[in-house]
């Protein structure tokens, strides 16, 4: 039972517990009043007296706290558990919002693992809900960073003129975790990188890095946005050609000895799941046409980052020799999501000596350390933004399915070709397939 | 960082910042990521280095020196804002971990940033196929640092993949500004060549390989016993010789036909000059690719030129 009553557990961890986890410096008066309001209801997901227990619980609380009826669910359940917990809060009528209170509920990623089962759960949950009351939470949408990038978009004139096909070469979108599942053996297998990652997080950042100017922020205009550039976008023709998935091996990754996939505990030796993914996706509208957008996902990278990577195309004329430029790439405006957020220009500058040698060089802007206030942990924010009833950040049922579209064709190819995904070394940055499919493009993938 | 600037005006503001900037580090305006392998005994030597060419080029350093703990760990130490305008990471490495460097080393380039690797000591066979090496694009020994210069300059020769240097050839520098200078300016055919070095002494070698693949003439070479790395070389024309001596590794003496003895700076150049010079160049030195081919020539031919042993003549 996720919520639980009875008196708080007065035997608290050591305040040096509690405030080494606090990100922010732990406030001793703010911990004792959140600790005022904390029950533990427990019981089983079928036991009806547990959810009545419940309901007794928030009304007790509605009183003595004054949340005049406010309430928010959070369902950190498992997917299969969804249909049962919704209708027992249901069944106690704690779903509806009533006059001058709200009741809210909040669903975490997966959201279903195709369209089919995403419609099955929507219906489940709007069964219940409002729509303006289910709040979809994708922690990387509540990152200071992802709101930055509609500032740098939307209030700069400098970006603008070069945010489409006429400069950008193409963009490549990572999120890369050093990690491997962990003990998350139960949830991750089966369900794989493309279906954590991409379906969600990945492609709502392409989503936020495509989409035209909503006229105000409004979350209805944002939404619509939204929507209108994942309409746009399709999986690509050749999924052969245009995708790579992976599987992680053992072996030493950041200095650490560590074990392959098919060796985790409590994973089928037979596993296809992969843990490394990587999409080809092409938005067919008049900014992006022809402008490959390539997502890639995987555990067991070097290092843990996400980041937008624009690529902008070569200039057209380069007054100098060969041997000057020898060294030089392409500009980049890579937007960083975590976990240094901010923004890197990279552009040409010439090596300060007497030879005329043009090297790339980058420019950074790094909110960490330029904003005194640290930026509020993501979870914080979004969760501010759910009791506030703002649900801009949060993904509609209409953008998960237009994403499951984009998704479920290659996730079918994969699951047809019914094969080993081809391994890579732990804490190297994927297998050769992934190389390949960019090279088959002519471009090579970033190092994050 | 507290910084008392008395009696200013707006310029010196200014500068005050620049400098405070300077030292506290932006992590950001950092060009490339250097792997330097050490050994422990020159260490102090090679972060001194680091230090200098971290001025000129910010960028990451990864020192990595092999620790003599039996237990497998790495210990870190991290230079930041001292001095250098980059930072530099020092790993030392202990016992299994030995074999798994590239494994931490990989997880802490900078993003999309060239990366170059430097052996200032002992080096690999082939550069190119260490782990190390394998993760940059840009690798530089060093084969005085060798026990045996001129075998392990010859062993890099016949390794050499693209992107590969040796500071046996930044040492050239001056020397080959000199030379094509002098060819340019007399006008006269070469018949052949003498360069002349201390025993032992890899820039020489390479040198008379480089003249050679220039200049299409015989290049013999001749051991030195007295005076430091490359002493002399004498260029053969039908109208005399040129001759470029250097014999204190400080000032060299230039003299051709028909015009008078000239002093010219010929400095021999500390490891931190050299490295920071050779830093400049990101891309594949097609010059010094050429010049390794026509040293393999030249150690393959029967009546290789080198070991020659010919008395010095001023």
């Amino acid at each position: 039972m996720p919520v639980a009553t009875g008196p708080p557990r007065t035997s608290p961890r050591s305040s040096t517990t509690r405030s080494r986890n606090a990100r922010t410096p732990f406030r001793e008066e703010v911990w004792q009043q959140l600790l005022e309001g904390i029950r533990f209801v427990a019981g089983d997901f079928t036991d009806e007296a547990a959810f009545a227990t419940l309901k007794d619980t928030l009304q007790e609380l509605d009183e003595a706290q004054g949340t005049g009826g406010n309430h928010a669910f959070y369902l950190s359940v498992p997917p299969k558990a969804f249909d049962l917990v919704i209708s027992q809060l249901k069944k106690q009528g704690m779903t509806k919002s009533v006059k001058g209170a709200w009741s809210r509920v909040v669903i975490e990623k997966p959201f279903g693992h195709d369209l089919a089962s995403a419609q099955v759960l929507e219906r489940q949950v709007s069964s219940a809900f409002d729509s303006q009351s289910v709040f979809r939470i994708d922690h990387y949408l509540g990152k200071e960073t992802v709101q930055n990038m509609l500032a740098l978009r939307f209030a700069n004139q400098l970006f603008e003129p070069i945010w489409n096909r006429n400069y950008i070469d193409h963009v490549q979108i990572t999120m890369a975790e050093d990690i491997g599942i962990g003990g998350r053996a139960g949830y991750y297998d089966g369900i794989g990188a493309a279906r954590d990652v991409i379906q969600n997080h990945l492609l709502q950042l392409l989503a936020l890095t495509a989409m035209e100017e909503p006229t105000s922020f409004d979350a209805a205009q944002l939404r619509t946005e939204k929507q209108k550039v994942l309409a746009a976008a399709r999986p690509p023709r050749d999924i052969a050609a245009h995708t790579a998935r992976g599987q992680y091996r053992g072996g030493w990754a950041g200095g650490r000895q560590v074990l392959g996939y098919l060796e985790e505990e409590g994973i089928d030796q037979a596993s296809q799941t992969e843990t490394y993914a990587a999409i080809r996706v092409d938005i067919d509208n008049r900014r992006w046409a022809g402008v490959p957008f390539y997502l890639r996902t995987a555990k067991r990278m070097p290092r843990r980052v996400t980041e937008v990577a624009l690529n902008l195309r070569r200039a057209p004329h380069l007054p100098f020799t060969h041997n000057d430029i020898e060294a030089l790439g392409t500009n980049a405006l890579v937007m960083r999501i975590q976990p240094d957020e901010g923004i890197t220009l990279r552009f040409g500058a010439k090596v300060p000596a007497t030879l005329m040698e043009i090297r790339d060089v980058t420019m950074d802007f790094a909110y960490g350390n330029s904003f005194a206030e640290s930026s509020p942990e993501a979870y914080e924010r979004l969760i501010l933004d759910v009791l506030l009833g703002d649900p801009p950040l949060f993904p509609q049922h209409e953008e998960v399915e237009l994403s499951w579209k984009i998704l479920d064709p290659i996730l079918d190819f994969w699951a047809d070709i019914d094969t080993q995904p081809e391994g890579y070394a732990s804490g190297s940055w994927g297998p050769e397939s992934g190389r390949a499919m960019l090279a088959r493009d002519g471009f090579v993938w970033r190092r994050p | 960082m507290i910084i008392n600037v008395p009696d200013t005006t707006a310029t010196g503001v200014h500068m005050a910042l620049v400098k405070a900037r300077h030292s506290v580090g932006v992590a950001s305006s950092m060009v490339f990521t250097l792997l330097v392998v050490a050994d422990l005994r020159n260490y102090d030597d090679v972060f001194n280095a680091c230090k200098d060419a971290g001025r000129e080029h910010p960028s990451r350093i990864i020192l990595i020196t092999n620790g003599l703990s039996a237990s497998s760990r790495m210990d870190a130490e991290i230079h930041l804002g001292e001095e250098v305008p980059g930072e530099i990471i020092s790993l030392r490495f202990h016992g299994e971990m030995v074999n798994h460097r590239d494994s931490v080393v990989l997880a802490l380039l900078l993003p999309d940033s060239p990366v170059v690797a430097w052996w200032p000591g002992k080096s690999p066979d082939k550069p190119g196929d260490d782990p190390i090496g394998a993760l940059a694009t840009r690798r530089i020994t060093d084969a005085m640092g060798a026990s045996n210069p001129l075998r392990a300059l010859e062993t890099r020769a016949r390794n050499y993949s693209p992107g590969d240097t040796d500071l046996t050839w930044t040492r050239l520098t001056p020397w080959r500004a000199l030379l094509a200078a002098a060819v340019e300016q007399y006008p006269a055919t070469i018949a052949d060549v003498t360069v002349t070095s201390a025993a032992n002494n890899a820039s020489g070698m390479l040198l008379a390989a480089w003249l050679e693949d220039r200049l299409k003439c015989t290049v013999v070479r001749s051991e030195s016993t007295t005076g430091l790395g490359i002493t002399q070389v004498r260029m053969n024309t039908s109208k005399g010789d040129i001759t470029i001596s250097r014999e204190d590794g400080r000032m060299a003496t230039f003299s051709a036909p028909g015009l008078p003895r000239r002093v010219v700076a010929l400095r021999r150049r500390e490891l931190n000059a050299l490295i920071t010079e050779e830093l400049r160049r990101i891309d594949v030195d097609d010059i010094f690719a050429a010049s390794m081919r026509c040293l393999v020539q030249r150690c393959e031919r029967p009546a290789d030129p080198v070991g020659i042993v010919a008395k010095a003549s001023g």
